[in-house]
């Protein structure tokens, strides 16, 4: 397909790993491909990304999904609608404390990481241990990962509001605040994570893909009104980054991938530190040899850019249950909403590329990969269980919350 | 009324504090986003904030705003929401404002409009700054080149000068380049400077 001229388009983006497939469809030429002329703008706080997106200085944005949401039900300062037909990744995130805290838990790392639930009980316990509330920072109060740690704590009977404080720290200040003092610990996209045990000042308690093994992170949101008035650009951008997400997820490009993110203009982190997530070789202690993390961050595989109305929803049930927002019909049909399958295929229907047949599913019942059916090819959904064995049914979002 | 301006770059903060003076305000402070600046802004309960939109700390800001309890009153942003040239203007020159509610229209509408020229008008003056340290490292580029020159080749200096302004017109390019690779080769081949 020729498409004559390039349209130009400016996406916000946040400085973290996962905006990998926005950088690589600019640099490795996908964008250009399908007549885009991709204009990145980087930015530092997910305000002026969210405020960039909805006063229309960019057209599109690298946003945590439950801000969209939040953003479109108006709980985040100026309402908008906003849309996402795309997933930029899932999972990617990493609960880190200070090496004092973690010391009232499993002494064996890995096996720390790997039983969510044992460590969200021997962390509740280390809170009494602990010299004050323990402090732990969060990028947004509207973020994945601090949806996953409520969920986390809550499983173990911490009340996230009560019993400890969760500030709000922007990425790039994370390990400043820890080495400050004025935070114990922290939850954030990567490379912070691994910033933050690279100098000594924290380890792994908890990794984003084990509290949910598929976890949803960043989508690229639109404006509504604007999605819908430019589709030919939207279908061709999706098409772009659906080819940039093959590239990110191929471990042969890993390397290449991580120096290219560590260049001062996008996530500027030595290279080795950003390589860690691509590759799921995560340092858990800076004295410890890495652990596989297969999983840990996810691109491509398993049509992870896909936007399942249900992961919506999920999200939407976890506000409400935090009393960020009330549940109603409407409320709930909005959140749901903001997620985009319909755009989705509508941009790949002429391609080969594998795309479920349905809109939503049970999110947490897949224990082993899975293959579902599809419009075509073969498509294998990776286990999406959430570590306490709950299973959301989108259609029954009033029983999974009477649940908690 | 009381504005709180918060500010990692004093130069900046003072530039804007200056002009709201100017203008007759009184009640300013300027608060750097560092450690617990939250809770020192809390305790000011100010009317207006005014924050620079490149700021890392904006996240840290709105989460006390949409928690907080010494301020009974919630805060939204920018003067009127359906002022789309004033939030523009707001957004292209770095400028985001928190004004309480309730707050006439009126009355912030000129502090808003002010904070947007001083923030223009500092990063033209930043620009500026940029552009002489340029040219200040340029100059001493072509100093260097015409010295090298000078002692090599026994010209004067106004001749030493033309002959690179020559060169760099022959080669299509700036004299500082033309400069700089004369540089380079005289340090490779042990020009002896």
């Amino acid at each position: 397909m020729t498409i004559i001229g390039t349209t130009p388009l400016r996406i916000a983006y946040l400085p973290l790993t996962d905006s990998a497939v926005l950088a690589v469809a600019r640099e490795k030429g996908f964008a250009e491909e399908e007549g885009i002329a991709l204009d990145l703008v980087r930015t530092v706080s997910w305000a002026t990304l969210r405020d960039r997106l909805i006063f229309g200085q960019v057209q599109a944005a690298h946003m945590l999904a439950p801000l969209a949401i939040a953003v479109t039900l108006g709980l985040s300062q100026q309402p908008a609608p906003l849309s996402a037909p795309y997933k930029l990744n899932v999972n990617g995130n990493m609960l880190v404390m200070a090496k004092e805290f973690a010391q009232a838990l499993d002494p064996d790392v890995a096996a720390r990481l790997n039983d969510p639930l044992g460590t969200a009980h021997d962390f509740a316990a280390a809170i009494g241990l602990w010299k004050r509330k323990p402090v732990i920072g969060i990028v947004h109060r509207f973020s994945s990962h601090a949806v996953m740690l409520r969920y986390w704590l809550a499983s173990a009977g911490v009340d996230p509001d009560r019993d400890v404080l969760l500030r709000v720290v922007p990425p790039s200040l994370t390990v400043e605040a820890m080495r400050a003092g004025e935070i114990d610990g922290f939850i954030a996209g990567e490379p912070w994570g691994s910033a933050a045990v690279d100098a000594g000042l924290a380890e792994a308690v908890a990794i984003g893909e084990r509290i949910w093994r598929r976890g949803v992170e960043k989508v690229l949101a639109f404006r509504t009104p604007w999605l819908e008035e430019n589709s030919q650009v939207v279908d061709a951008l999706i098409r772009a980054l659906v080819r940039s997400a093959a590239w990110c997820d191929d471990p042969a490009n890993h390397e290449a991938l991580a120096h290219l993110l560590s260049q001062p203009h996008f996530v500027d982190q030595p290279a080795d530190l950003i390589l860690r997530a691509l590759s799921g070789r995560i340092t858990a202690r800076a004295d410890m040899p890495p652990l596989d993390m297969p999983d840990f961050m996810l691109f491509s595989r398993e049509a992870t850019p896909f936007p399942w109305r249900s992961q919506a929803l999920w999200l939407y049930s976890q506000l409400v249950r935090w009393k960020m927002v009330d549940h109603t019909p409407e409320n709930a049909a909005k959140a749901g909403s903001v997620f985009r399958p319909d755009i989705f295929r509508r941009a790949l229907a002429e391609s080969n590329v594998p795309i479920p047949g349905a809109s939503m599913k049970v999110e947490g019942a897949v224990a082993q990969p899975l293959a579902v059916g599809s419009k075509r090819g073969e498509l294998t959904l990776g286990p999406d269980r959430f570590f306490d064995g709950r299973v959301f049914d989108p259609e029954r979002i009033e029983d999974f919350l009477a649940s908690f | 009324m009381r504005i709180v301006i918060i500010d990692d770059s004093g130069l900046r903060a003072t530039v804007l504090e200056e002009g709201l003076r100017e203008a007759g305000y009184d009640d300013i402070h300027i608060v750097p986003p560092r450690g617990g600046f939250v809770a020192r802004l809390e305790r000011m309960a100010p009317d207006v904030v005014l924050m620079d939109l490149g700021s890392p700390s904006r996240d840290t800001l709105e989460e006390m705003l949409s928690v907080s309890r010494a301020l009974a009153r919630p805060i939204v942003m920018f003067v009127d929401q359906s002022d789309e040239s004033m939030i523009g203007a707001a957004i292209d020159a770095g400028v985001s404002a928190y004004v309480v509610d309730g707050l006439r229209k009126e009355r912030v509408k000129p502090v808003l409009e002010l904070a947007v020229r001083r923030f223009n008008a500092f990063a033209r003056l930043q620009t500026e700054l940029d552009e002489a340290r340029t040219a200040l490292s340029d100059r001493k580029i072509i100093d260097r080149a015409k010295s090298i020159l000078m002692s090599q080749r026994g010209l004067s200096e106004p001749d030493a000068y033309a002959l690179l302004r020559s060169s760099a017109m022959n080669q299509g390019k700036k004299i500082v380049d033309v400069a700089q690779a004369l540089i380079t080769a005289s340090d490779l081949l042990g020009g002896g400077l």
